[in-house]
């Protein structure tokens, strides 16, 4: 791609506002840049919904940048709007609106949404995900009119919502599918320190917890929600959290290549050469994603790409989770459960809420769970990652770096 | 106050100004005034006041395990003796003396056993330390004399340390040596040692020599001197006798420095440098010590030493003769009153014409008359056998622990454990002795006891009473006398002040010895009123009319304290250990101290800094040795010998000779299951000296393997049983400062730790770690919010130091509950490896607030730049929020502190 040309950024969630921000920093940018935003407001950090939602944090801290910055870097910003149809043809896109807008290229950031269960009274009022403001601040409303939430799903997110519903003064359900909390990063000691942290707060947490419909209350607001053993649920709102869908349906109705989502290559190339999707929208190699990290490791590629600069292409690279519900350190990576070969590392403190489990195959970090002090997760991570024989530092492994390092230097 | 007093450890005999506030000792220092140390003290000596204390101690009397008052105990000490002298003859009795006592404890000891109960068989512990020196002094000299005092040592041309590590064990002495040598380059120093030594560090030369070849090496040298016209003649011919033999018996050897090099495992060029210095030189001190004496020919070893020195008149001159150095505070003082079992009284023997009667007619008083035995009794090790054999039935020991330090001490044991009557005088309630006794004494300790003491260059000395003694503690000299009394003995006992007794000695001394025919003479200090004695500079004996102020140096004139006044060269034919070596037991096992523990570690052990250095016990191996017996530095192993076992952890050093171990002398059953070296050793001993062999063992050695090895920390006064004594293969206990450390080992390799922890420890596990795999766990546990324990299984080499978890204890000792922030560093047993960088701010990057802190102190003022320098912000930007805040208040400070400064101008 030529510099001069126009790039045309749809999404100005995360993923396409760093692009944008990257973009901004080099040097052969493209020379003109357009961003196309379904919501009202300029980009805002997600990451920081929970903890505006748990009034934990101001409005104002979610800010990135507010939409005098765009002007001034001379980029074209469109807001409230979305695109409803790319022209491949005439390399234009339209919104729905009324927009058109022609394009060099173009770099679909356009995100996920909560994935909806299939289950009678889905469609109901006060059912909803939580995955932008809009959602937070219904969110916020519904915990000033109503008192009962249900929160169906025990991942990162669900989590998060419930707690912050819970310090807005909700009585809180958190619904699980799974036998534990977090059930794809944790393993079942830290799922239980979590589970009975949340419950000394307050959550009311049920496991093993299948959704079997949503009851109305006559008017088309949900009253309550059942599961397939009979229990109910009464809810004035419910937050569904059990997963995310890419929003993939403008690449899909363009005929570009998609599965789940917008299948693209190394380089963040669609099916289409001018096309690029990125971030929770796209499909790379058949994986998803929902985590900052690797989405971030595809904007750099991204961006030089876009400015001309040859690189190494974008490749799929483990990653870890993070979580932090007020106060609640977790960080995990790799395997929940041990596998043959594998040698386990715990170290407890439940009166003080540590927990540790490190997997070990020849010395070497193949997965981490950490709950409570999770000072040294990233060097656990970045262990794993290089696949450094530790066996020099076992001792001292679960005590940390400061204590692992003298005794692998000394080795050295 | 400060009070000057004498350090209790060694033979140096160190003066110590001791600081104190009636209840207890504050500190210690070295006594610049006094002139064995001039104000030097060792780590052992300044670490006094560290171990003391009243907790440990004995304090109350008990007859067959129930506490008694002191009349009863007492009564019951002078019924039993009485009624076993009654059933089975005077010398059915016995006692065993220490060299930690004071003179006048030992004058009293020595007068009731001889002299009124009327059994020679009162022997000391300083059998085991100086019995050969004594017996060769007397030979050579006629008396038990040390011709030199510390001084010679400095102002020698050539020091010559042979069988001592005075470094460790005479630190003091030693320090003062190496100062001479800075300020002498020309002194010179030859250590003798099969052990490298930390000695060697001022050695210009270094002599490595096989165990027990010294008499061949110091006959070798002998007839070096004669064949390079080095004998001076005219000494030898004026004060001497016996050269002629002496040379005859040391030339059936090949006295070629090959033969001599080869028998003595040395290099020849190293040895004739030695013989041709030693020729040369006519200020030469030879100064020797347990290494030379603890032998089955150690008599003859320190005699081979002296006809060198006799030979070449290198001896009565400054900077000149043979000087035996005593292990003990007061092995003098013991030898001077009689204390061992061939002695009378005053250096007055069984056969010295004339003394028997002397000493009765001295000892007598107005209705009592004295029962002197007709001759000497058992020395120490056949004292034991005599107690085996059902002769001797009642044996009372004081201040010493036979039960470690003999040769074959689980025969000793045995021996102890069968007599119908063990009587033991002792300060601390953990010394392993007292499982044998039948009447256990409370005795006063060092800083609560006053007398006087003599070192190693005749220096007579006071040890004051500057404390109480805890609980119903008494003196010695009390608690003899007091039996004595109980015995019918009263009037020749009625001794109120260790004073009394300190003139009724010094008057013995000079009983009948107008002549000055007995060299031990202190008839100059008779008389001294109560504030006299208090008041007693120390003193070099004689001390008489004709030397009011002491004697430097004896020998000065050639004349001895032989009935011709002299010397007596002997006839010395080398011969090796008696205890060899054979397929079975194919080591040599070389026993001593170690720096900074004293004896059986009942008072040095009570310092944790004293523990540091060598924490249990071990076993000192040559690499060589260790590979061909596939054993690791710091491993658990086993050495088997004649008379029993050991279990210490190897320690791996090139300062061992192939094929020979060594060992530390001092752990009992108070401290480690089975590492008392003295079950190692066969009874050996000198035929003359009745010293024991105890430098020359013969045994094997082989690894342990033990299924796991564990680290238990226990915070003192832990309310529990140690079980763990009982089902450990191998167990160490090391006091620490505020809780106990037991080192654990045993064979049981898939142990539940935290079953096990649940069933035997104070507390439950609150917090552990475990890598089951590699058998690793580490584990802690809390009563009521307060450390309780920490365990750790696993290799000790993994342990950290120990000193963090001991403040720990100390503050949950003090009731402190542990904040978070150390909770967490528990089971690492250390602070962080690396500084703690605060609460994280940044969690994906983990970025602590103090290295944001000082990145914006250095300079970063935005959440950029911060993300350029430390990577916080940069990926979730959950903490940027933080970040700027962080910022503002840094700048806001940044400002305020400006202002300040300004104001301040």
């Amino acid at each position: 791609m030529q510099p001069h040309e126009h790039l045309l950024i749809v999404g100005n969630g995360m993923a396409g506002h760093r692009l944008l921000e990257a973009l901004l920093k080099h040097e052969h940018r493209p020379r003109r840049i357009s961003v196309i935003g379904d919501e009202r407001t300029p980009a805002y950090n997600r990451i920081l919904l929970s903890g505006w939602l748990a009034g934990e944090t101001t409005r104002e801290a979610l800010t990135l940048r507010d939409a005098g910055w765009y002007a001034e870097q001379g980029v074209e910003l469109i807001l409230g709007e979305r695109v409803s149809e790319i022209d491949r043809g005439r390399q234009r896109v339209i919104t729905d609106g009324g927009h058109e807008l022609g394009y060099d290229r173009l770099v679909l950031a356009t995100g996920s949404r909560p994935a909806m269960p299939d289950v009678p009274g889905i469609e109901l009022s006060g059912v909803q995900g939580f995955r932008d403001l809009d959602d937070a601040k219904s969110l916020t409303r519904a915990s000033q009119s109503g008192r009962r939430a249900v929160v169906v799903g025990g991942g990162l997110l669900g989590l998060e919502a419930a707690e912050g519903l819970r310090k807005r003064g909700m009585q809180v359900t958190l619904l699980q599918r799974g036998e534990r909390l977090m059930n794809r990063q944790l393993d079942s000691t830290a799922a239980e320190l979590l589970r009975r942290e949340l419950r000394r707060r307050g959550l009311d947490i049920v496991t093993n917890a299948r959704l079997a419909s949503l009851e109305d209350d006559g008017h088309g607001h949900v009253r309550a929600v059942h599961l397939e053993d009979g229990r109910r649920f009464a809810a004035d709102c419910v937050v569904i959290a059990a997963g995310i869908a890419p929003n993939a349906e403008l690449g899909k109705q363009a005929w570009l290549a998609s599965h789940h989502g917008v299948t693209v290559d190394a380089w963040l190339t669609t099916s289409d050469p001018t096309i690029h999707a990125l971030g929770e929208c796209c499909e790379f190699q058949g994986q998803t994603y929902g985590l900052v990290e690797p989405i971030w490791r595809q904007v750099e590629v991204l961006a030089a790409h876009l400015c001309g600069e040859p690189g190494d292409g974008y490749v799929e690279r483990p990653s870890a989770s993070k979580l932090k519900v007020s106060g609640i350190s977790l960080y995990a990576f790799g395997p929940t459960e041990p596998e043959s070969g594998h040698e386990v590392l715990t170290y407890h403190d439940p009166q003080h809420g540590d927990y540790r489990r490190l997997l070990l195959r020849d010395n070497r970090i193949i997965g981490a769970v950490l709950y409570g002090d999770t000072a040294f997760g990233p060097w656990y991570f970045e262990q794993s990652l290089t696949g450094r024989d530790l066996g020099a530092c076992r001792q001292a492994l679960l005590f940390g770096a400061g204590d692992a390092k003298p005794l692998l230097e000394e080795a050295a | 106050m400060r009070v000057s007093t004498t350090c209790p450890y060694c033979g140096v005999g160190c003066g110590v100004i001791a600081t104190h506030d009636g209840q207890m000792l504050t500190g210690v220092e070295g006594d610049r005034d006094h002139p064995a140390n001039f104000g030097r003290l060792c780590v052992k000596g300044s670490a006094l006041a560290e171990t003391l204390g009243h907790h440990g101690r004995l304090t109350r009397p008990r007859v067959d395990g129930v506490e008694v008052d002191w009349d009863t105990a007492l009564s019951t000490v002078a019924e039993r003796l009485r009624a076993t002298q009654a059933a089975h003859g005077r010398e059915s009795v016995a006692g065993y003396l220490s060299g930690q006592l004071l003179t006048e404890d030992y004058y009293v000891a020595n007068k009731l056993f001889k002299g009124f109960l009327g059994t020679p068989h009162l022997d000391t512990n300083s059998r085991l330390c100086m019995a050969s020196a004594v017996a060769s002094y007397k030979r050579a000299f006629g008396a038990d004399a040390v011709p030199c005092n510390y001084e010679d040592l400095e102002e020698a041309e050539l020091v010559v340390l042979v069988g001592s590590n005075l470094a460790w064990n005479h630190p003091v002495l030693y320090q003062r040596l190496r100062s001479a040598k800075q300020r002498n380059p020309l002194l010179r120093v030859v250590v003798i040692d099969p052990r490298v030594t930390d000695t060697c560090e001022i050695a210009d030369l270094y002599l490595g020599i096989r165990p027990g070849s010294d008499a061949r090496l110091f006959n070798g040298l002998l007839a070096f001197m004669a064949e390079r016209g080095r004998l001076d003649r005219v000494y030898l011919e004026r004060h001497t006798q016996g050269i002629d033999d002496a040379l005859t018996a040391a030339r059936e050897d090949d006295c070629s420095i090959e033969a001599i090099a080869a028998d003595c495992d040395v290099a020849p060029e190293r040895l004739e440098t030695f013989f041709y210095w030693f020729a040369s030189q006519l200020h030469v001190v030879t100064l020797y010590s347990q290494g030379i004496n603890q032998s089955s020919s150690g008599t003859d070893k320190c005699n081979a030493i002296t006809n060198c020195h006799l030979a070449g008149g290198k001896l009565g001159l400054p900077g000149a003769g043979p000087f035996s150095i005593t292990g003990q505070p007061n092995a003098m003082g013991g030898r001077e009153v009689g204390g061992l079992a061939n002695q009378l009284a005053a250096h007055m023997d069984y056969h010295t014409p004339g003394a028997i009667d002397r000493v009765t007619r001295f000892w007598t008083t107005d209705t009592l008359t004295p029962s002197l035995p007709d001759g000497p009794g058992h020395k120490a090790v056949e004292l034991f056998d005599a107690i085996g054999r059902g002769e001797i039935r009642a044996l009372w020991i004081m201040a010493t622990n036979p039960g470690v330090s003999l040769p074959d001490v689980n025969r000793v044991r045995r021996i102890l454990a069968a007599c119908p009557l063990v009587i033991v005088s002792e300060c601390m309630a953990n010394a392993d002795i007292l499982q044998y006794a039948d009447i256990v004494l409370p005795a006063s300790s060092w800083s609560e006891k006053d007398g006087t003491v003599t070192n190693s260059e005749r220096r007579i000395s006071r040890q004051r009473g500057l404390l109480a003694p805890p609980g119903e503690a008494r003196h010695d000299w009390w608690i003899i006398s007091q039996v004595a009394n109980r015995l019918g003995f009263a009037e020749a006992f009625a001794y109120t002040h260790p004073g009394e007794i300190f003139d009724e000695h010094a008057r013995l001394t000079g009983f009948e010895n107008e002549s000055g025919n007995r060299l031990f003479d202190i008839s100059g200090l008779v008389g001294l009123d109560r504030a006299a004695y208090d008041a007693l500079k120390s003193i070099q004996w004689p001390v008489n009319a004709l030397a009011p102020k002491g004697t430097a140096r004896l020998f000065t004139d050639g004349r001895f304290a032989t009935p011709d006044g002299r010397a007596r060269l002997i006839a010395v034919r080398p011969r090796g250990p008696q205890q060899s070596l054979s397929a079975a037991r194919p080591l040599r096992l070389n026993t001593g101290r170690v720096r900074d523990q004293w004896h059986t570690m009942t008072r040095t052990a009570r310092s944790p800094r004293l523990m540091n250095h060598r924490s249990e016990p071990f076993i000192e191996v040559h690499p060589q040795d260790a590979d061909d017996l596939h054993l690791q530095d710091q491993q658990l192993a086993r050495l088997e010998g004649a008379g029993g076992d050991y279990l210490g952890r190897v320690r791996v050093s090139n300062a061992m000779r192939r094929g020979e171990v060594f060992v530390p002398m001092h752990w009992n059953d108070s401290f480690s299951g089975r590492a008392r070296m003295g079950g190692l050793l066969a009874a050996h001993v000198d035929p003359l000296s009745g010293q024991p062999e105890s430098k020359h063992g013969a045994v094997s050695l082989a690894p342990l393997m033990p299924g796991w090895e564990a680290t238990l920390v226990l915070a003192d006064g832990a309310d529990c049983e140690p079980d763990w004594r009982d089902e450990s293969a191998y167990w160490a206990y090391i006091p620490l400062a505020h809780c106990q450390r037991w080192q654990l080992a045993g064979g049981d390799a898939h142990r539940d730790w935290l079953d096990w922890a649940n069933a035997n420890l104070p507390g439950e596990p609150a917090l552990w770690a475990e890598d089951v795999a590699s058998g690793r766990l580490r584990a802690a546990g809390f009563i009521k919010g307060r450390l309780s324990w920490w365990l750790m299984v696993g290799s000790p080499a993994e342990l950290p130091a120990l000193h963090w978890l001991d403040e720990r204890f100390a503050e949950a000792a003090a009731g402190e509950a542990l904040p978070s922030d150390l909770r967490r560093r528990l089971l690492a047993g250390c602070a962080a490896g690396e500084a703690d960088s605060g609460p994280t701010v940044c969690s994906c990057h983990q970025v602590g607030q103090k290295a944001i802190i000082e990145a914006i102190r250095a300079g970063d003022s935005s959440v950029e730049a911060l993300g350029a320098r430390l990577a916080c912000g940069t990926q979730c930007g959950s903490c940027i929020p933080e970040l700027k805040s962080l910022i503002e208040e840094e700048t806001a400070r940044a400002v305020t502190g400006e202002a300040l400064e300004s104001e301040a101008v």
